[in-house]
């Protein structure tokens, strides 16, 4: 039974699976949480998902190989860039509208 | 002392062991991350998600990768997320709902996705060199410092405009409030 285990670290479907799986979790959470930091928080985990892809892929290409560790670098440096942007934006908005409720912004529909 | 080549009782390799566990606690902290009450716990279960993923980095042959992931992730970006939940924490947000109104077709769409990916993957025929290679450190920066060397700099310009429109936009006005 525990066969099916068995190589599973040796398999680029292993890993694309779980890249898969963790980047279905970040998606959820970025359209099911309410609150602002809780979304952005769901989008590193999706970056990072992306992440695991292109290493796993980089770890069973030979053409591949040393590249995709560059790009993974890259799309982390761009991943914290995008951080400290989007979580100064939800401090910007929360000192005026005192709520880090994504649906209590409501603003532009009054 | 030497570990014996397989598990004693389960039969397989360690490596795949190492990947089970790794991949469970990834698995468990993101879903403890979306699905949390409390903001500051999934911002703590986060901290353990990337930490797992840097294991997986190990493990998929890319060290420096993990390296760059535990100070970047684990060092600067889940201790920012934090100092951010802390400055936007209000007295009753723990008692408010945690989910929009639309957290069923959200969750029924993640889950399509998940499985439409786990079948493409499945079904895909990769080109795959059939083990797992190790990225040679001197190799990368050898690739990064001569072939990418334009992204590499246009990485770091973006890097400063970001901690600058950043400062810019957290910053309390003068006179305002």
């Amino acid at each position: 039974m525990l066969s099916v285990l068995n190589g599973l670290s040796q398999s680029l479907d292993a890993y694309l699976i779980l890249s898969g799986i963790l980047f279905a979790i970040g998606s959820f959470g970025f359209l099911a949480r309410r609150n602002a930091i809780s979304m952005l928080m769901s989008i590193e985990l999706m970056l990072n998902a992306v992440n695991l892809a292109i290493i796993s892929f980089g770890a069973f290409s030979l053409s591949l190989k040393v590249d995709a560790s560059v790009i993974a670098l890259i799309v982390m440096a761009a991943a914290a860039a995008e951080a400290t942007v989007g979580l100064a934006i939800v401090i910007a908005i929360y000192r005026n509208k005192k709520t880090p409720l994504v649906d209590e912004y409501d603003a532009m529909r009054q | 002392m030497t570990l014996p080549a397989t598990i004693p009782l389960l039969g397989f390799a360690w490596d795949d062991l190492l990947f089970m566990t790794l991949a469970g606690i990834m698995i468990l902290c993101a879903l403890a991350v979306v699905g949390m009450r409390d903001i500051i716990r999934s911002g703590l279960a986060m901290i353990i998600c990337f930490a797992a993923l840097a294991g997986l980095y190990v493990l998929a042959g890319a060290p420096v990768v993990a390296a760059a992931q535990v100070l970047v992730y684990i060092g600067a970006i889940s201790v920012l997320v934090l100092f951010a939940i802390m400055l936007t924490q209000t007295k009753d947000a723990p008692r408010a709902l945690v989910f929009q109104t639309q957290v069923v077709p959200a969750g029924i769409a993640s889950a399509v996705l998940a499985v439409l990916i786990a079948i493409t993957v499945a079904a895909t025929d990769w080109p795959t060199a059939g083990a797992r290679l190790w990225t040679n450190t001197t190799e990368l920066a050898k690739t990064l410092f001569a072939d990418f060397t334009l992204p590499f700099e246009v990485v770091s310009v973006l890097l400063l405009s970001a901690v600058i429109g950043g400062v810019f936009l957290a910053k309390r006005e003068r006179g305002a409030d």
